[in-house]
């Protein structure tokens, strides 16, 4: 299946608004049955069958007129889309969470490249290290169709890096300026690319400013403040016709992020992510090899100076280096269509937390919270396409080898205080099969999938030391004995799609022996001062969770189009209780306008009371609430150069309300203004 | 090449050097001292005969002191095997005299280093000091030797030994033993239990349990789990369990003394109205 983010002309492309976000998604079901009628870049064959590509694009490609607000962050772009939920701790680096599951059960990737936070208390996920300026797309797989990515349960996001691709477009760049009135964000970005036939340099840079913010009704949230750059550099050399080496390079650095729901705030998280790769067209009688080489590092510190009372002033600072390799190839046979990837990475994960006694006299408190845990994984991934008349049936599996050490004494000693009988290592495999069918019954599409995965436990749930969690108020200790998680899914979905008319229903279903979670250890005392007591990792016999979608989208006219979504979760484990973090009842609607330059949009959205939700995880009802938002742009050729001016109102009516994901319940922002300039120069 | 002639010459030299330094020490001494890695507390004369009291720390401080005694015969210049020594810690305060629990000073290995232990109860001060009775024998000759002792308090201030009265109204001296280098991790902890039954006298007391709570006094009292109570090893004649620290720091380890009828002798449980208990020991690290 092939997607069509770049050169490609998607057959429909829905709108949707999420929290006053309008996003373009591109639905699975669009991208498979335009596959075959579009000329595509050889290499943007996407492996299995996608949930949902999040278009970001940049001024380039001025993608902006889509987007309800250029140059919102990351975190933004992925919460509007139809599958994806963000938890908050604050402003930034919001943690993805994908069919209701969080960063232990997904995999997300930067252009397929393994890399993982470096905060034990999860404050950096992967997707805070890279910025709408380089990313084209963040491609969503559910459920075991994110498998050759990696071993996950929930699924994969990758995000996609954007590069101009031997475009022969000569020099050519932009500028963007965006302003929010709420925390008073400035946002400066600027690209400068070069681009010939054999041979392209892109180069872009953005910086973000941001103060606290305040919630509907006037409240500020105090240290929701953060400053960050990124920086990256992506070119490609034309070796021979159908030879290219790429590489790439991302610098990204933020300073003086606040965590209002959290008692630490983040004085530096830096990332150096960089990667060189061979793609080749073909290869005897194989197509589209690309083997890619990847080195990533990130340090991260937690810092506690700027709060005014804390029970003891600490340092944690965390690291998390990964270097990696992947070689696919792709094989056109008949009706079948084969997809050969071989895959291994290496991580270390080190954390330390250092507690400076009241008393100066005293010797500082030491320990390692994630105990220097080296990880290698490595898989061999399998999958046909098979395209029988109406039916397309997709069968994919992978098989992979996951290998945990604890590489420093210290930790290993500290981890046989809780498991004495654990040894340095350990190894498992892991295993994913999945099979998707999908029937074309004009005016109906039909789509069946079921999949078997498993995973390892993270870092965390392995190998934490008293990770504290200030949601249920617990400190976290892993168990380096755990079993492997796995999931049996299963999936529907019905399309309906006739004149102006699309309906789309879908369910899924996960069942999760095995299932990973911390539950209280009674007899352990909390170390955190103020905390409720310890948690340890431990497998459930399993649980369960449920998510359902209905979609409704509309053309009215030209240009006009509207769009409704409503969804429901459950979450449960195997005596009946709920699952956290699982989201109530939540619709959107969103009107959409756009001709001759002009574009506007309109969106309501919401979530229902949250019903089921499980105090002994630290969650408290949240209460319904409905935010709407509007904006305006139009768009100019000043000669041959494009400019474009974007400006809307978010939380219109300046509710004040939280979220079922927003951590320890902090509100959201109140009333936003914003301004988004866009100068393209061809 | 003038050069490198000249590096090559003081090269040999200085391997000729070292391999003939080798020799000597190796022809001298027919045997490398056993207490090179202790320090030397005390050096005296007694009739002749030099005294030599070693320790693997740098002081005498009160609480357990491991200590090594040699006796070096003044007329063979050999240090002594089979001296049969025995020894008495005294203290001499303003208005009193008493002595400490120590062990008996039994030979090890070597035959010429004999061991044993003290636990001070307190320091010496201006007025107040310890000094040790040593008795030997060399040749069938009693030998009897008198020494000040220099004891501090410990430079930490950590407490490592108490002296108690029990609800039995018995004095008791308890004190730490190991764990003598703390760290992050499960092991083994002894302790060494004594009654006062004279100013003179202080029996090891058998077969009671110590019940032991580790705690962070800084960090909310944060407790370790898996720890094991102290039982009475016959043996070794001390009290041995487990304990844990889960983090470098200071550690109170609150303890309850329990007799071999197991009521309670010494020592409170820890709750949230009682936050430590009056028995204890201190570790930082």
């Amino acid at each position: 299946m092939k997607t069509l983010s770049r050169g490609g002309v998607p057959l429909r492309t829905t709108f949707r608004i999420n929290v006053g976000l309008l996003l373009v998604t591109f639905l699975a079901h669009v991208t498979t049955t335009s596959a075959q009628q579009t000329q595509l870049d050889s290499l943007y064959i996407l492996p299995v069958q996608l949930g949902e590509v999040v278009v970001i694009g940049a001024a380039k490609k001025m993608e902006h007129q889509k987007q309800h607000k250029p140059l919102s962050t990351l975190d933004e772009y992925l919460e509007g889309a139809q599958h994806v939920n963000m938890v908050k701790r604050g402003a930034y680096a919001w943690e993805p969470v994908l069919n209701n599951m969080t960063s232990e059960r997904l995999t997300v990737t930067i252009d397929g490249m393994q890399i993982f936070g470096a905060c034990t208390d999860k404050m950096d996920p992967v997707t805070s290290y890279v910025d709408v300026s380089n990313l084209e797309a963040a491609e969503i797989s559910s459920g075991q169709r994110g498998a050759s990515f990696g071993n996950a349960i929930g699924g994969n996001i990758n995000l996609k890096l954007e590069n101009s691709r031997f475009k022969d477009k000569g020099w050519y760049g932009s500028f963007e300026n965006a302003f929010e009135s709420n925390n008073g964000q400035r946002v400066l970005g600027g690209e400068v690319n070069f681009a010939r036939s054999n041979f392209y340099i892109d180069t872009d840079v953005i910086y973000r400013k941001a103060d606290n913010y305040v919630a509907g009704g006037g409240e500020e949230v105090l240290f929701s403040q953060f400053e960050k750059y990124n920086f990256s550099v992506n070119s490609g050399y034309r070796v021979a016709p159908g030879q290219r080496i790429l590489a790439a390079l991302i610098y990204d650095e933020a300073r003086d992020v606040g965590y209002p729901a959290l008692p630490m705030d983040v004085s530096l998280a830096r990332a150096v992510i960089a990667s060189v790769s061979w793609e080749q067209d073909s290869l005897g009688n194989f197509t589209d090899w690309e083997t890619k080489g990847y080195f990533n590092t990130i340090k991260h510190v937690m810092d506690d100076s700027q709060r005014p009372e804390v029970a003891i002033r600490m340092d944690m600072p965390g690291w998390s280096d990964t270097a990696g390799l992947y070689s696919q190839v792709f094989l056109q046979k008949g009706k079948h269509t084969l997809q050969f990837k071989i895959d291994g990475y290496y991580n270390r994960s080190l954390a330390e937390m250092t507690m400076y006694p009241a008393n100066l006299e005293e010797n500082p408190m030491f320990m390692l919270t994630w105990p220097d845990v080296r990880t290698f994984n490595t898989g061999l991934y399998l999958e046909d396409k098979l395209q029988l008349g109406m039916h397309t049936v997709t069968l994919g599996g992978r098989l992979g080898f996951h290998n945990n050490r604890v590489a420093d004494d210290f930790g290993l000693k500290s981890l046989q205080i809780f498991s004495p009988e654990m040894e340095a290592a350990n190894s498992r495999i892991l295993k994913s099969i999945s099979a998707q069918w999908h029937r074309h019954l004009e005016p109906f599409h039909l789509y069946v999938g079921g999949a078997y995965g498993e995973r390892a436990p993270s870092v965390s749930e392995g190998y934490g030391f008293y990770l504290f969690n200030s949601f249920d108020n617990f400190d976290y200790i892993g168990d380096p004995n755990l079993k492997t998680e796995q999931a049996i899914e299963g999936n529907l979905k019905v399309v309906f799609e006739k004149s102006r008319w699309t309906l789309t229903a879908q369910a899924s279903i996960f069942h999760m022996p095995n299932y990973i979670i911390g539950t209280v250890a009674e007899e352990l005392s909390a170390m955190t001062m103020g905390a409720s007591g310890v948690k340890i990792y431990e497998n459930l016999e399993s649980a369960q969770l449920i998510n359902t979608s209905f979609l409704a989208e509309c053309e009215i006219s030209k240009g006009l189009k509207a769009q409704a979504g409503i969804s429901w979760h459950r979450g449960t484990d195997s005596d009946g209780g709920n699952l956290p973090l699982i989201s109530p009842w939540a619709y959107n609607a969103n009107l959409k306008y756009q001709k001759q330059g002009y574009s506007a949009t309109l969106s309501v959205v919401g979530n229902g009371v949250q019903e089921n939700f499980n105090p002994l995880y630290g969650e408290s009802q949240t209460a319904a609430y409905t935010v709407v938002a509007a904006s305006m742009g139009k768009r100019f050729f000043i000669s041959a150069n494009d400019f474009y001016v974007k400006a809307g109102v978010e939380n219109l009516f300046d509710a004040r309300y939280s979220t079922y994901s927003d951590w320890n319940n902090i509100p959201r922002m109140g009333r936003n203004a914003f301004v988004a300039l866009s100068y393209a120069l061809n | 090449m003038k050069t490198i002639k000249y590096f090559s010459i003081l090269f040999l030299s200085l391997l000729l050097a070292t391999s003939c330094s080798e020799d000597e020490t190796e022809s001298n001494t027919t045997e490398v001292d056993p207490m090179l890695d202790y320090t030397l507390l005390k050096q005296f004369e007694n009739e002749g005969n030099t005294i030599e009291i070693l320790s693997k720390s740098e002081t005498l401080t009160v609480g357990y002191n491991e200590l090594f005694v040699r006796i070096k015969d003044g007329i063979t210049g050999n240090y002594v095997a089979n001296a049969q020594p025995n020894w008495l810690p005294v203290m001499h305060m303003q208005m009193m005299e008493h002595s400490a629990p120590f062990s008996a000073l039994s030979a090890i290995e070597t035959g010429t280093v004999y061991s044993g232990y003290i636990v001070f109860q307190m320091p010496g001060n201006s007025n107040e000091y310890w000094d040790l009775t040593l008795n030997y024998k060399i040749n069938d000759v009693t030998y009897s030797a008198i020494e000040r002792l220099e004891v501090l308090s410990p430079g930490d201030g950590l407490t490592r030994v108490q002296t108690v009265t029990g609800h039995d109204d018995v004095r008791y001296v308890l004190a730490l033993v190991e764990p003598q280098a703390p760290e992050v991790a499960v092991q083994g902890i002894s302790a060494l239990l004594f009654t006062m039954e004279s100013m003179m006298s202080f029996p090891i007391v058998p077969d009671y349990t110590i019940k032991i709570d580790p705690r962070m006094p800084s960090m909310g009292n944060h407790g370790s789990p898996n720890n094991k109570d102290l039982i009475y090893n016959s043996q070794a004649r001390q009290y041995e369990g487990e304990v844990s620290f889960t983090m470098t720091g200071l550690w109170r380890l609150n303890l309850k003394l329990l007799n071999d009828k197991g009521e309670v002798i010494k020592g409170e449980d820890i709750t949230e109205a009682n936050p430590e208990s009056s028995l204890y020991f201190e570790v930082e690290f």
